[in-house]
């Protein structure tokens, strides 16, 4: 009786994945089961094949990978029976899914709302008049800005929040009756994933529809689930609903991912600066970015610029690298005033200042080895022997916690949280005095973004180096900062000791950020709109 | 062989207690097989498709032909006999031309000649052009727009015609025919180079070598150079191929390669007029078209490998 409810049930699934020559297991026999109008929340690191397994959800596997056992049922039927051409029929008319870029999965040449409609009128579920009013009634749902209008626009001219939105609204055009969501928020600041989420959640309960939540941020998940699955290695961990998981987990690994975020230090402050960024004014050709803004970094301390995309952190960054001389204003660095480009620094003051990105990916060349990467600055800087420099380089292998062996590996035979730590090695190279760590976290997975965390705490205890560390988020913040430096829109809003910034009173900006990171509480949403609601008129 | 990189866990674990279940070396569930770059050579070698096979092993006769020409001709380069326009005999394979030069050891010879400077000229189109391209897309602003604009009103004047016009300056000696269609040919390099590298100079290693302090030097041979090999060599095996095509037809016109030199575009030139006996002699009439043939199978050969190279490297990927 209970089972007329089930809108889909995956038993035993199984499935495989194509490389080095042979079969790897990616999931191993999964059990899954969602009923109408259930929200269920799939949580995991990387790797733990929660997108493979949201995917087989819909019958699908990625080319190179195949769905090898088990059965996934839908609706009564079974989705490995049907054919392609019945499956692809169910795809996107009764199962949709939201995918993480919605600028990637937007055709940049076609209006939104020809998009949204596509698959309800070439299905025939609607005529075009029809689907387009159904499409502004989504919009509405969705709280997009003037939802008659918007449609008109193409990709580009909305912003990354909205587009999200009206993918969203895309995937719901057809009145599916199952929507996967394959971590819809995680490429949005937190000022506008909350939005995101509470037009989705709203969304999803005005429509009844049910939906599989895959995402790797705890807190997220918590807002949107009714139900939630810890994925890992491919295999399930344990699966509880979402009050029962945040308060009383069973396995260890569930604990440990719970712990990431209470991370913690106390701030402290110097009076001696390292570097002194004083009244800089910059622009990128006519556009001004950053204005008038001071900022002082006290030695062997760590000073955290936060605020959301386009606020000018990575801008301040710049400037103080040389790759942006400055319109108006100075740096000092050591009490001495840097050249402003990078040509005019000497070979010294480039090696006192060192730079991590966010992307170790790109921010590695992929043709040279480990060993090459970091032992270059220390032959470039310090002139070094070919046996002096691998000594070095077995020594901040070391200090990373990896092990010498890696110094014949090339970047792409490691994994995110190793790439990270070896360019973290490559800026401990020439012994630099200030670090400038550009979210260099915020690619990596809770656990591992906890290893780098750590990793950099226990370097600045021994080695003495200051970091300015730019994120947009707060857990990290907590995590690592003695000072705090919130922008907004190329303008310093707030400045000072970490306690201080994040005890009330709050300028307006620093409210509304704080008030954003979502909080590993069920009901934190919904109190959180309705805060924001007084915040921002 | 494929050892290297199991690591035992606790051999790095840190010491913290709550960490017990992490650590960053073992951090990869499932390490990737590593191998030496003569495994994973010989790996996509067996996997070639039978079309690149074909291209590598005539391109490997062409190649031996060329090295081992004196061994292989039965007569000199320049050795004139008796008869000219002599039929295929014994003696003459294919006959002989209009001097009576043995057109077999002349085919023989001409590998050598025609294939040597067509090698040369690309290499030298790849130096010029590559390098400049390098220079302009790391320094870009000035730099970048003199070179292109410069590169765009050379490739605005046609290259044959261009090419035949500093012939007649310079005279048709073998450096000036290799350097006059190497800086022609420099231009179609520099382009593709430019649009490959730009899309890595904006890479962050790129920015973090700046940072560095590295020169320019530096910066293109071992940051960009590495990563924009792949679509460089194929493109040079076409390059080769239109370089071949050039020095064949300017011998065609008379102002490539000069006699008594053997090569091929000469050759077809020479024996051309053969094709009118067709009626009365199929074997005579065959005759120009042999270097004809020759350019035209080591051009294909060349194809054939591009292809195949190409598609490996553009990450097209059969699906399994």
């Amino acid at each position: 009786m209970a089972n007329d409810d089930l809108l889909l049930r995956m038993r035993g699934v199984e499935i495989d994945g194509w490389s080095d020559e042979r079969w790897h297991d990616i999931i191993k026999g999964v059990d899954l089961s969602l009923k109408h109008g259930e929200v269920l929340g799939l949580i995991g690191e990387s790797g733990a094949g929660k997108s493979t397994l949201g995917l087989a959800a819909m019958g699908y596997a990625r080319p190179g990978t195949r769905i090898k056992g088990g059965e996934i049922v839908f609706d009564g039927q079974d989705l490995r029976k049907l054919s392609e051409r019945q499956k692809q029929r169910l795809r996107g008319s009764r199962i949709a899914y939201v995918a993480q870029s919605a600028a990637a999965a937007f055709n940049p040449a076609h209006t939104l709302l020809d998009q949204t409609t596509e698959v309800a009128v070439r299905r025939g579920q609607l005529g075009r008049k029809e689907a387009e009013a159904y499409a502004r009634e989504l919009y509405a749902a969705m709280d997009l800005p003037n939802p008659d209008r918007i449609g008109d626009r193409f990709p580009h001219q909305v912003s990354g929040g909205q587009l999200q939105r009206a993918m969203t609204a895309m995937a719901m055009a057809s009145k599916p009756d199952l929507i996967i969501f394959d971590e819809p928020t995680t490429a949005l600041d937190v000022t506008t994933q909350v939005n995101v989420l509470a037009a989705m959640r709203k969304a999803i309960e005005q429509f009844g529809t049910a939906a599989i939540y895959i995402t790797h941020d705890l807190a997220v998940v918590a807002q949107m689930a009714d139900r939630i699955k810890v994925l890992r290695y491919g295999e399930e961990v344990e699966e509880a609903d979402t009050h029962t998981m945040l308060t009383a987990p069973k396995e260890t690994y569930t604990r440990s991912l719970w712990a990431v975020r209470s991370l913690e230090k106390p701030g402290e402050t110097s009076d001696d600066k390292i570097l002194q960024i004083r009244n800089v004014t910059a622009a990128y050709g006519k556009v001004p970015v950053l204005k008038n803004v001071s900022i002082a970094v006290p030695r062997g301390k760590t000073v955290a610029l936060v605020g959301e995309s386009g606020s000018g952190k990575s801008t301040t960054a710049r400037v103080v690298t040389g790759l942006l001389p400055p319109s108006r204003g100075e740096v000092l660095f050591d009490g001495e005033p840097l050249p402003p480009t990078l040509a005019g620094r000497s070979r010294e003051q480039l090696r006192r200042i060192q730079m991590i990105y966010q992307m170790a990916d790109t921010a590695m060349n992929p043709r040279q080895t480990v060993g090459e990467i970091i032992g270059r600055p220390v032959a470039f800087y310090h002139g070094a022997s070919r046996s002096e420099v691998r000594a070095r380089v077995a020594e901040l292998l070391d200090l990373i916690e990896l092990d010498e062996s890696f110094s014949d590996r090339f970047p792409g035979e490691l994994s995110g949280g190793q790439k990270q730590r070896i360019c973290i090695a490559r800026a401990l190279a020439p012994n630099p005095d200030l670090i400038i760590c550009d979210e260099v976290t915020s690619a990596l997975d809770q656990i591992v973004q906890e290893g780098i965390l750590k990793l950099l705490l226990r370097l600045q205890k021994e080695l003495g180096v200051s970091y300015i560390f730019i994120t947009h988020d707060i857990a990290t913040v907590q995590a690592i900062a003695d000072e705090v430096v919130v922008m907004y829109q190329g303008s310093v809003v707030e400045q000072g000791r970490k306690e201080e910034i994040f005890s009330p009173p709050h300028p307006d900006y620093t409210e509304l950020l704080l008030s954003s990171v979502p909080k590993m509480e069920p009901g934190w949403l919904s109190q959180a709109i309705a805060e924001r609601r007084q915040l921002t008129p | 062989m494929t050892d290297t990189t199991a690591k035992t866990p606790d051999e790095f674990a840190p010491t913290d207690a709550a960490e017990e279940d992490y650590s960053a070396a073992s951090e990869v569930s499932q390490v990737k097989l590593r191998r030496t770059r003569r495994e994973r050579a010989w790996l996509s070698l067996r996997k070639a498709p039978i079309s690149a096979w074909i291209g590598m092993v005539l391109i490997a006769i062409y190649a031996i032909v060329a090295i081992f020409a004196p061994l292989l001709a039965p007569y000199g380069e320049a050795e004139v006999f008796a008869q000219p326009y002599a039929p295929w005999s014994a003696e003459h394979v294919f006959g002989t031309d209009q001097i009576g030069r043995d057109i077999f050891s002349r085919l023989i010879y001409g590998a050598r000649n025609t294939i040597g400077i067509a090698l040369a000229t690309t290499l030298l189109a790849f130096a010029i052009g590559g390098g400049l391209a390098l220079t302009a897309a790391v320094l870009r602003g000035w730099t970048d727009q003199i070179l292109s604009r410069l590169v765009d009103v050379l490739m605005a004047i046609p290259s044959l015609i261009f090419a035949l016009m500093l012939l007649s300056i310079f005279g048709s000696s073998v450096p000036s025919l290799i350097c006059i269609i190497a800086v022609l040919d420099s231009t179609r390099v520099f382009r593709l180079t430019r649009a490959v590298a730009m899309n890595v100079v904006v890479m962050e290693f790129v920015e973090a070598a700046r940072l560095r302090g590295e020169g320019l030097a530096w910066i293109m041979r071992r940051e960009i150079l590495p990563n924009i090999m792949p679509p460089l060599v194929a493109e040079f095996g076409l390059r080769f191929c239109f370089v071949f095509l050039t020095v064949a037809a300017l011998s065609f016109l008379g102002l490539g390669i000069q006699p008594p030199t053997a090569d091929w575009g000469s050759m077809v030139r020479d024996n051309a007029s053969l094709i009118q006996f067709a009626q009365y002699d199929l074997k005579a009439a065959l005759t120009p078209l042999l270097p004809a043939a020759a350019i035209a199978i080591l051009t294909i050969a060349v194809n054939f490998v591009v292809d195949w190279f190409l598609h490996k490297t553009s990450g097209l990927k059969d699906e399994h």
